[in-house]
């Protein structure tokens, strides 16, 4: 059973652990920046939405790549960014209409999740249990669906 | 079924996989005009800086890719096709036989009536071909013209610079990438990439070229003269309408697409700058399809047939176009003209009607000393188009707003305030 | 190491911004943020300058901690000579704005002279620049946030910024980051304010490293465990947060109301942690929302709360009606139970204020309930206030004069003095309750001995957060000792000063403290810092922080006179609960403390204890 990650936002406060259990596993540095899921804060209304890539099945990341930098990691379903490959072309990140995939200019690259793997350093890290990584099916992912399903009528056909 | 496909480009490569996805037994032949494997012209700028070699600008890296998926991939330039037949001919007298066709066979650059065009050293920067005559007349110190700041033309322009080449770019237009950015953005991108030594003269004209031993004309002389090095090859003179004239000793020239559909003359195909496509990507044509650069299709914020020229609507196309040629209907919502540029390290982009909409409304900050801009077009309360400069983060989202036309509701308002809470906006929207 | 290495010196006065590096050799006598920049200040300011003149100087300060995954690693400080106090200044705070300044590589901004004309920092990584703050200038707190996120077209920003009340010079202004945390005390941001400095406004995306990941990772992860299973950090404060406390410290007779005229309060419930959750008659919401944490906390005590719309205070003030920072222990008992209005909404309401225009609740509300007795004993009258009848209780009356002293308006102007400089100009200083011009927080010394000696020898003024012994001596932790007992509370005090002066260095969060002992700190600083950190080092660099601090305040004039307390809580006693019939026994610990401490009976550090200091 392929599993993702499952983000309640009712739990989050805001501590933004998961950014820094990001940023380490991926860059090997506390920088929030680097991090591939990012806290989003609504103050008006006190919520905090912890957001990532959700490893749609559209990947249009991974379509639109022209050097095949983006493969998917057929253990855990995630679409990976191969850095070695990546020439910075940017494409990808206009192309993901969910704004999952961001450059870095420092290093010319690109980033996103790739679930470190299968054992995802956001989820062991939240305290609140905001983020756990769990079955598919139980993940309600169902509003993404939706959300990806209006941007290109193609994605229909593939269900 | 048997599956041709003509045109290994992003659209024909993609459409080749999702057809092997969805029709397990089905044959396709892969067919491309270039002797090379199946490229990506994206990647040319990243071979001329030498971020990659020849080999990363292939689609597909892994060896046996393509036979593993039985998929055929063979060169052959195509010449006509028949559809009352379902062949098609091809320039070595041979012709194939069809169950369904794709036709993606992409565009081509226009080279505008200039006198001098065809001089040596003067070259279009479209194909590997071209990209090896680059590297080798583009050497550190040479003197280069780039005729024309759009799109391609400005990361063609990326890629000199970083060659180490004295570069000077002329665009007819009154601004750099005129059809992609406002007089705001293209203002601030210009004067970034001056700031950076890149000379930059916009509404001016390149009237002519000459070479050194007079006007020159192309054809069997010219070409033995491109396989001379960059300093043996003889300075050119490029004239303005300013008046001016520039040395050179090397001249590219970007002016525009056009797509190949000169071999579809007799075909009765139905064409208008492209071949006309509808909503599944079928041509005039019983099982004629057509994918890319040269398919004149939906455009999701006109709602009319347009060109988009750019790497994500050839591989949506292709994909789109395979699975109704596999059989299962899909209807394409259309695409989304949009661009992401890097001009010297200023990173801008645009999406949808960026131009705005008659009686809209925009959204828009500017900071010119530090090189950030966002605006934001909208028609009542959904996202129609968007232009920004120095914005990497989250930057898909507004292609995801704009094309879903997401109603924002009170949403809008505080993207009046400030544009840059996208990202909330979109959550807020539809996720939380 | 996770110190960033380096120091950001910005001359207002000349409008340079300078790079430079970090005295490495001080940090490790000093660790960081508190303790460093307090060294810093002390080499670079002479003690007896005026607060409020160039010659002061403002450091905002990281931790080697702040910015890494630490729990609570989110930590600043700022810190100067006090405006409210004349006395040293070290204000912290937690939010984002921390951890993006140690992001941006820098373990401190010095900040001297003054600007020729308002200004703000701008700092992007390494680039630094002084701007115009002109439109800036004269707006709230808020108002300030978000025209600087917009003009830089950058919604992650992180703004350190004063309101009104630092522009205005009101004693007590704090320096606000990220809407609602404050590095709140001793008037740092009217000292902001003095240098024309409205706002420092900063994005980091350096990062921050550690000296050894693995080690740190392993501490650190220990350490979140033991604050995930321990009752208070674990349960009680993401519950209740600070308010927690409200009905605990009611019922043990230590709750100061009116005033501190009397030590329970009989409206404590209705503004406690508890009555927070309930649903109000009203619209059927609780007054809070959620709570938040600050960056890297894994406890989330604080509090985020909506207003009541139909509530006075903002029936026709929609400006007021999205969630924002809500009650804590400290402003809900100073605005509440100091000034005997139990009315949560007002309170709450007067709390959004307090962050709005950036001003120090616990100075406001304690000047405001000194105001009250002097309006009710007839010395203050309406002709002052200008027909507020300032009485205890009187809610509307509380929300107007806030509202009036963020903005410096009308008898606001007043009560921005402090309670010290307000009693005494109406002629009766014995009611500021206050220690070198500090107010009291919510701790009522009679019903909670040590506190008396902390407050009296806070090198800050009176402040719970320099010894926190209540942890002792109502919670019992990590020992339990009676709250009415003088005996054994001096070396009490000098422990939890010297082991928060090392916590308050880290990046870290005191409230950890709850949980976490000296050794936990030590191995996650060890992992993340050279120079070999031990519990006893920690303690150590403690007092060398503590006795830094006296040797400022001895130099900027104050004596062992000024180790004191308000009359009242040394004549008149407790007249109800648990410590009814006490009064605070400073004598019987005072001297003792000095001994301890290695200091003069007149309070002086003896030459010996600064020379093993190393000062
Ligand atoms: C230098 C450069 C930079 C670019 N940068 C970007 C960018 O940053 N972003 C972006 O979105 N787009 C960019 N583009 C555009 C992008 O490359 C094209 O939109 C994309 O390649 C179109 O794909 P396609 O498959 O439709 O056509 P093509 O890639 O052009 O492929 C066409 C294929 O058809 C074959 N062919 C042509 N005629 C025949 C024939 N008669 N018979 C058989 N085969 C034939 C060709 O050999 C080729 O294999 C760039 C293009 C260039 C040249
Ligand atoms: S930026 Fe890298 S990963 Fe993204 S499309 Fe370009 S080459 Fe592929």
């Amino acid at each position: 059973m392929q599993r993702s990650l499952h983000i309640d936002p009712n739990k989050c406060t805001g501590c933004r652990q998961c950014e820094m259990a990001c940023s380490y596993e991926q860059e090997g540095i506390f920088n929030p920046s680097k991090s591939r899921i990012r806290v989003f804060m609504f103050d008006a209304e006190a919520r905090f939405v912890p957001y990532t890539c959700t490893q749609c099945a559209e990947a249009w990341c991974m379509l639109a790549c022209p050097v095949d930098a983006i493969k998917v990691d057929l253990n855990t379903g995630a679409k990976v960014v191969h850095e070695n490959l990546c020439v910075g072309c940017k494409v990808c990140t206009i192309a993901c209409p969910f704004g999952t995939i961001n450059y870095m200019s420092d290093r010319g690259k690109v980033m996103k999740c790739d679930l470190c793997g299968g054992d995802p350093a956001c989820a062991k890290a939240c305290p609140t249990q905001a983020i756990t990584y769990i079955d598919a099916d139980w993940t309600g992912l169902e509003r993404m669906r939706v959300w990806a399903k209006k941007t290109d009528a193609g994605a229909t056909a593939t269900h | 079924m048997n599956y041709l496909i003509l045109g290994a480009g992003p659209a024909g490569v993609v459409a080749a996989e999702t057809l092997r996805n969805t029709d397990p037994d089905g044959a396709i032949t892969l067919v491309g005009a270039e002797n090379e494997p199946p490229y990506s012209r994206m990647a040319i700028p990243y071979l001329l800086t030498g971020r990659i070699d020849e080999r990363g600008t292939h689609l597909r890296k892994e060896p046996g890719w393509y036979k593993d998926r039985r998929i055929d991939v063979t060169s052959r330039r195509a010449t006509a096709v028949h559809p009352g037949s379902k062949t098609v001919a091809f320039a070595d007298g041979t012709s194939v036989p069809y169950d369904r066709l794709l036709i993606a066979t992409g565009a081509r650059p226009l080279r505008p009536a200039i006198p001098g065009l065809d001089l040596p050293g003067v070259h279009t920067c479209w194909t590997l071909d071209d990209a090896r005559y680059i590297m080798d007349k583009a050497r550190p110190g040479a003197r280069v013209v780039l005729m024309g700041a759009g799109f391609i033309g400005s990361i063609v322009l990326e890629a000199l610079a970083e060659r180490g080449v004295t570069l000077t770019v002329v665009e007819m237009g009154d601004r750099m990438v005129p059809r992609m950015m406002n007089p705001t953005a293209g203002g601030m991108i210009k004067n970034w990439c001056r700031s950076k030594g890149v000379e930059v003269l916009t509404s001016t004209r390149i009237l002519g070229i000459e070479g050194n031993g007079g006007q020159a004309k192309g054809g069997f002389l010219a070409s033995l003269f491109r396989s001379k090095p960059a300093n043996g090859g003889g300075a050119l003179t490029v004239t303005l309408d300013n008046g001016h004239k520039l040395e050179a000793d090397l001249v590219v020239i970007s002016a525009g697409v056009r797509p190949n559909i000169e071999f579809l003359a007799d075909s009765g195909i139905v064409m208008d700058v492209g071949i006309q496509v509808d909503e599944h990507m079928r041509t005039s044509a019983p099982d004629v399809y057509a994918a890319g650069d040269v398919a004149q299709g939906k455009d999701v914020s006109t709602g009319h047939n347009n060109i988009h020229a750019i790497q994500p609507t050839a591989t949506e196309h292709g994909r789109v176009s395979a699975l109704n040629m596999a059989g299962r209907p899909a209807a394409y919502k259309g695409s989304l003209q949009m661009n992401v540029l890097d001009t010297l390290g200023l990173i801008s982009s645009s999406f949808g009607l960026w131009m705005g909409v008659e009686g809209g409304e925009a959204a828009e900050v500017i900071d010119t000393d530090n090189y950030k801009y966002l605006r934001l077009e909208f028609a009542d309360d959904r996202m129609v188009g968007a232009t920004a400069i120095g914005l990497t983060q989250h930057v898909g989202v507004l292609r995801g707003l704009i094309q879903t036309g997401v109603q924002l509701g009170p949403w809008k308002q505080r993207l009046m305030a400030d544009p840059h809470r996208i990202m909330e906006a979109y959550l807020a929207r539809t996720q939380a | 190491m996770s110190w960033a290495g380096k120091v950001l010196r910005v001359n207002l006065t000349n409008g340079t911004c300078k790079s430079e590096p970090l005295n490495m050799e001080w940090a490790q006598q000093y660790l960081g943020q508190r303790g460093l920049a307090s060294k810093y200040l002390a080499e670079e300011v002479d003690p007896k300058v005026d607060p409020l003149s160039p010659a002061n100087k403002l450091i905002m300060t990281t931790g080697p901690l702040t910015g890494t995954m630490a729990s609570t690693g989110g930590r600043y400080s700022v810190v100067t000579k006090g405006a409210l106090t004349g006395a040293i200044a070290c204000s912290n705070s937690g939010g984002y704005f921390g951890a993006e300044m140690k992001n941006a590589g820098w373990d401190m901004i010095i900040f001297e002279g003054r600007a020729p004309s308002p200004v703000y920092l701008y700092v992007e990584n390494d680039k630094a620049e002084i701007r115009s703050a002109e439109g800036i200038w004269g707006q709230s707190v808020w108002k300030s946030e978000e025209m600087i996120r917009h003009f830089h077209q950058d919604p992650q920003l992180r703004i350190a910024v004063i309101g009104r009340a630092g522009e205005e010079g009101v004693k007590f202004a704090c320096v606000v980051n990220d809407s609602h945390r404050a590095a709140g005390r001793s008037g740092v941001g009217t000292v902001m304010g003095s240098k024309n400095l409205k706002a420092v406004a900063v994005r980091g995306t350096k990062g921050v490293k550690v000296k050894d990941f693995k080690a740190f990772m392993e501490a650190t992860n220990a350490a979140k465990a033991i604050l995930a299973s321990n009752p208070v950090t674990g349960q009680g404060l993401p519950t209740y947060g600070t308010q927690v406390l409200m009905n605990v410290i009611n019922e043990t007779g230590a709750l100061p109301t009116r005033n501190h005229r009397d030590v329970q309060f009989e409206g404590a419930s209705k503004i406690s942690g508890e009555a927070m959750h309930e649903k109000r008659l009203t619209d059927g919401k609780p007054n809070l929302v959620k709570n938040q944490a600050c960056f890297g906390c894994t406890i989330a005590c604080g509090r985020v709360s909506m207003l009541d719309k139909t509530h006075f205070s903002v029936s026709n003030r929609p400006e007021y009606w999205g969630a924002s920072g809500g009650l804590e222990y400290e402003n809900a008992w100073a605005l509440g139970a100091s000034t005997g209005v139990s009315d949560l909404e007002a309170l709450t309401f007067c709390g959004f204020l307090c962050n709005e225009q950036g001003m120090d609740p616990i100075t406001l509300g304690t000047t405001i309930g000194a105001a009250m007795e002097m309006f009710e004993q007839g010395t203050i009258t309406e002709k002052e206030t200008g027909g507020i009848k300032l009485t205890f209780g009187n809610a509307e009356a509380l929300c107007q004069v806030v509202e009036m002293t963020g903005k410096g308006e009308g008898f606001g102007r007043e009560i921005g003095l402090g309670s010290k400089r307000l009693c005494e100009k109406y002629g009766h200083p014995e009611l500021s309750m206050s220690v070198k011009g500090q107010e009291f927080p919510a701790y009522d010394s009679r019903g909670i001995q040590g506190m008396g000696l902390t407050y009296a020898t806070s090198n800050r003024g009176a402040c719970h957060l320099r010894s926190y012994t209540v942890s002792s001596e109502v919670l019992g932790v990590p020992v339990k000792t009676d709250p009415h007992v003088t005996e054994g509370k001096a070396e009490l005090v000098k422990a939890f000063q010297d082991a928060t002066a090392a916590v308050d260095s880290s990046g870290l969060c005191v409230f950890t403290t709850f949980a976490w002992g000296l050794q936990d700190f030590a191995s996650m600083l060890d992992a993340a810092c050279e120079g070999g950190w031990t519990m006893e080092r920690l303690a150590e660099v403690g007092e060398r922080i503590w006795n830094l601090e006296r040797k400022f305040n001895n130099a900027a004039g104050f004596t062992a006179a000024d180790d004191t307390l308000p009359k009242r809580l040394l004549t008149e006693a407790a007249k109800t609960g648990p410590a009814k019939g006490l009064v605070n026994k400073l004598g019987e610990m005072l001297p003792e403390y000095y001994k301890i401490r290695g200091w003069t009976p007149d309070g002086m550090p003896t030459n010996e204890t600064l020379a093993r200091l190393g000062l």
